[in-house]
């Protein structure tokens, strides 16, 4: 494919993203500290945040699902996973974390455990999404191109 | 800009209006322009520059220099989540600070040689002109750090900022209680970093008597007499309406600038200097 119709790909992609939720402006602000000296901090951050939002996840899974669920535990990990996802700019995820961290309060383990659910599935579609993404520029940057700058 | 948004939740730190205008006449000040930070073509970038320029037209150009000016800034770095850590470092190094980068309260404690053990380095040649923390970490609070290092006789004068995504006034009046000052919102961004800087460098344009008219004028504009750290900003968080303010600082925008999102969970930053006056061994 040319690199025009990769680059317009790209854009339409990332602004779908923008505009579905998915991500929000702390991801811009991701993007702009990028450059030719750190050509890949967007993906190095992302990386990071992937392994610890699984991490997470399974010990949420773990800890809910205990005789004797630990909400403080629970979460303290809600908590991280919601700063981590807020600093990458996935919204959808800090989003079902703040709605989480309500029935935390509540200790009400049905209502968590549905939410764990939710989050988990965000995680999944950003997930997913992101790479799709990453996979765009890297074809992008085979075909010689360079990777627009989001505005 | 400061005090409360319209849903009666802290937003932001306390903006000194008076020394906000204030042109900080060190002598990279007089450079170029660095135009270091912001991309032209990044439009995120280019608000932040006018909102800057609105302000005061010289502040953009106190920041990110070359270290010839001697003044690039050592920030010691206190977060216990990778990603967040990875984050702040970058952002720090972009605005071109020298970053430490350390996980713990206890670990920033070793390496500020406040852990009991006489560390062979001295705090002269640590130099660290701010430290950036964030509030929750397992072991050790933000807030339990930052109480430590006022303790320190050597330590004190180096401003505190505390991050926190937390959302909780009552979080906000112990930290106050304990001369926090400003409030910053979580995650942080390029602007935060710029207006931190700014903040850092002006205390200690202060120092070198550069800004000796600086000093006279703050303390005219200040509500209490401007040495008082704790009860100054204790006082002016009380009274967090905004306005001529007193001599509480914010370090960062309101909430038009930096965040264009409406946040549900606005990162409350705490700056928890005491006047801006960093001694320069």
């Amino acid at each position: 494919m040319e690199v025009v119709q990769l680059q317009t790909r790209f854009v339409e992609y990332t602004a779908s993203l923008f505009r579905e939720g998915y991500l929000d402006a702390q991801f811009t602000q991701l993007q702009q500290l990028q450059d030719e000296s750190n050509p890949d901090f967007v993906v190095e951050v992302v990386s990071l945040f992937f392994e610890d939002s699984e991490r997470l996840l399974n010990d949420l899974t773990r800890a809910l699902n205990q005789q004797s669920v630990d909400f403080k535990k629970v979460d303290a990990n809600v908590h991280q996973l919601k700063g981590s996802s807020s600093s990458i700019g996935a919204q959808r995820i800090k989003n079902a974390c703040i709605t989480f961290r309500n029935f935390c309060d509540e200790q009400n383990i049905e209502a968590s455990l549905r939410c764990l659910q939710q989050v988990k599935q965000e995680y999944s579609l950003v997930k997913n999404k992101l790479d799709t993404l990453f996979r765009l520029e890297q074809q992008i940057v085979a075909a010689g191109g360079s990777i627009p700058v989001m505005e | 800009m400061s005090g409360f948004s319209a849903s009666g939740k802290v937003f932001d730190t306390i903006f000194l209006e008076s020394k906000s205008a204030f042109i900080c006449e060190l002598p990279s000040a007089q450079a170029k322009n660095s135009g270091g930070i912001f991309k032209p073509d990044l439009a995120n970038g280019e608000n932040d520059r006018k909102l800057c320029a609105e302000r005061s037209p010289k502040r953009v150009e106190v920041s990110d220099h070359s270290p010839s000016a001697s003044r690039e800034l050592h920030v010691l770095a206190v977060d216990d989540s990778h990603v967040d850590q990875k984050v702040i470092e970058r952002l720090l190094r972009f605005s071109s600070c020298k970053v430490t980068a350390v996980e713990s309260g206890r670990r920033a404690l070793q390496y500020l040689g406040l852990d009991g053990d006489k560390s062979t380095v001295g705090f002269d040649a640590l130099k660290v002109n701010l430290i950036l923390t964030d509030y929750s970490m397992p072991g050790m609070t933000g807030y339990e750090l930052l109480k430590k290092i006022k303790e320190s006789s050597t330590l004190r004068e180096i401003p505190v900022v505390i991050m926190s995504s937390e959302n909780i006034l009552t979080r906000i009046h112990s930290c106050f209680g304990g001369r926090g000052r400003g409030v910053s919102r979580e995650p942080v961004k390029l602007s935060d970093v710029k207006r931190l800087k700014d903040f850092v460098l002006r205390g200690e344009g202060e120092e070198n008597g550069v800004t000796g008219t600086h000093k006279r004028k703050l303390q005219d504009n200040s509500m209490p007499p401007s040495s008082s750290s704790s009860s100054s900003s204790l006082s002016s968080y009380q009274s967090p309406s905004p306005g001529p303010m007193s001599s509480s600082e914010s370090l960062l925008s309101s909430d038009g600038s930096s965040s264009p999102q409406p946040s549900s969970s606005p990162l409350l930053l705490k700056s928890l200097s005491k006047r801006p006056r960093l001694r320069i061994d």
